[in-house]
């Protein structure tokens, strides 16, 4: 029997991580693996909390969580493709303007 | 100690070192790669927790098309390494710090504040599979259900109109 705390303390401490990696990290691809881990770790929160009081809205809460993140990783990294195609670099640091 | 608890410290040392692996890695393939063997272990705790459809779904959503739609637009753009830039050369300690402050907030809510006494049950539950979640998704989530498909759609489009050439 695991105590479903411990699966909430293993989801902290990925969010965590996640959080760190969007703020250290300059390339926009790796913050973008960041926002997946922080995502994922809420998904491991919902799924334990589902199991521990037996309801299945927390399963089918991830599925959408999945469904939203798939969207989310195809406009942003459409996005970073059209930013290289003008700036010919994709470091953040030099992302200051609003202009192209 | 029981087996199913050294699965779980095991499993969950290999999830912690992965993503530390992802965040401290200067190549970004190596941090996609550490990064796929993360979403696999998450995907056997989902199957420890008795939700076998999410697990799959796991595998073949995250671990299997985001994380090859990244590689591809690494290796695409080719920006494996970036140069390293001093922009703001205090952002890096701050940002250790205000991880801790997080770190440490979430313990506190954890072990201090309201303590969650229940453990996750053992035993298979058949009310939890594939078909249990199919029938929820088309009977009492169909409304959110076909709003995600409208989501797809328009994410789909959007890229598609992002990265077209010009003329």
């Amino acid at each position: 029997m695991i105590p479903v705390t411990y699966y909430i303390a293993l989801s902290a401490i990925l969010f965590t991580i996640g959080a760190l990696g969007v703020l250290v990290r300059r390339n926009p691809l790796v913050i973008f693996m960041s926002i997946e881990l922080m995502l994922n770790a809420a998904n491991l929160a919902f799924v334990a909390f589902s199991r521990t009081f037996g309801v299945l809205s927390g399963q089918i809460f991830v599925f959408f969580v999945m469904t939203v993140a798939a969207a989310e990783v195809a406009v942003g990294l459409a996005l970073i493709v059209a930013i290289f195609r003008t700036k010919h670099t994709i470091n953040v640091d030099e992302m200051n303007t609003l202009k192209g | 100690m029981s087996l199913e608890l050294l699965l779980f410290l095991i499993l969950a040392v290999v999830a912690v070192a992965t993503a530390l692996g992802m965040l401290f890695s200067r190549h970004a393939v190596y941090a996609a790669l550490f990064l796929v063997l993360n979403f696999a272990t998450v995907a056997v705790f989902y199957l420890l927790l008795n939700a076998p459809f999410i697990a799959m779904v796991q595998v073949t959503v995250y671990a299997g098309a985001i994380m090859v739609l990244f590689l591809f637009v690494i290796m695409l753009l080719g920006t494996e390494v970036l140069p390293p830039s001093s922009v703001l050369p205090w952002q890096r300690p701050l940002a250790m710090i205000l991880a801790l402050i997080l770190l440490a907030e979430s313990a506190y809510l954890l072990f201090f504040r309201q303590r969650l006494e229940a453990a996750v049950p053992l035993a298979i539950d058949p009310s939890s599979g594939p078909k249990a979640i199919g029938q929820a998704l088309f009977n009492a989530y169909l409304l959110p259900f076909e709003i995600t498909s409208i989501l797809l759609l328009v994410a789909m489009v959007g890229a598609i109109v992002l990265t077209r050439k010009e003329r």
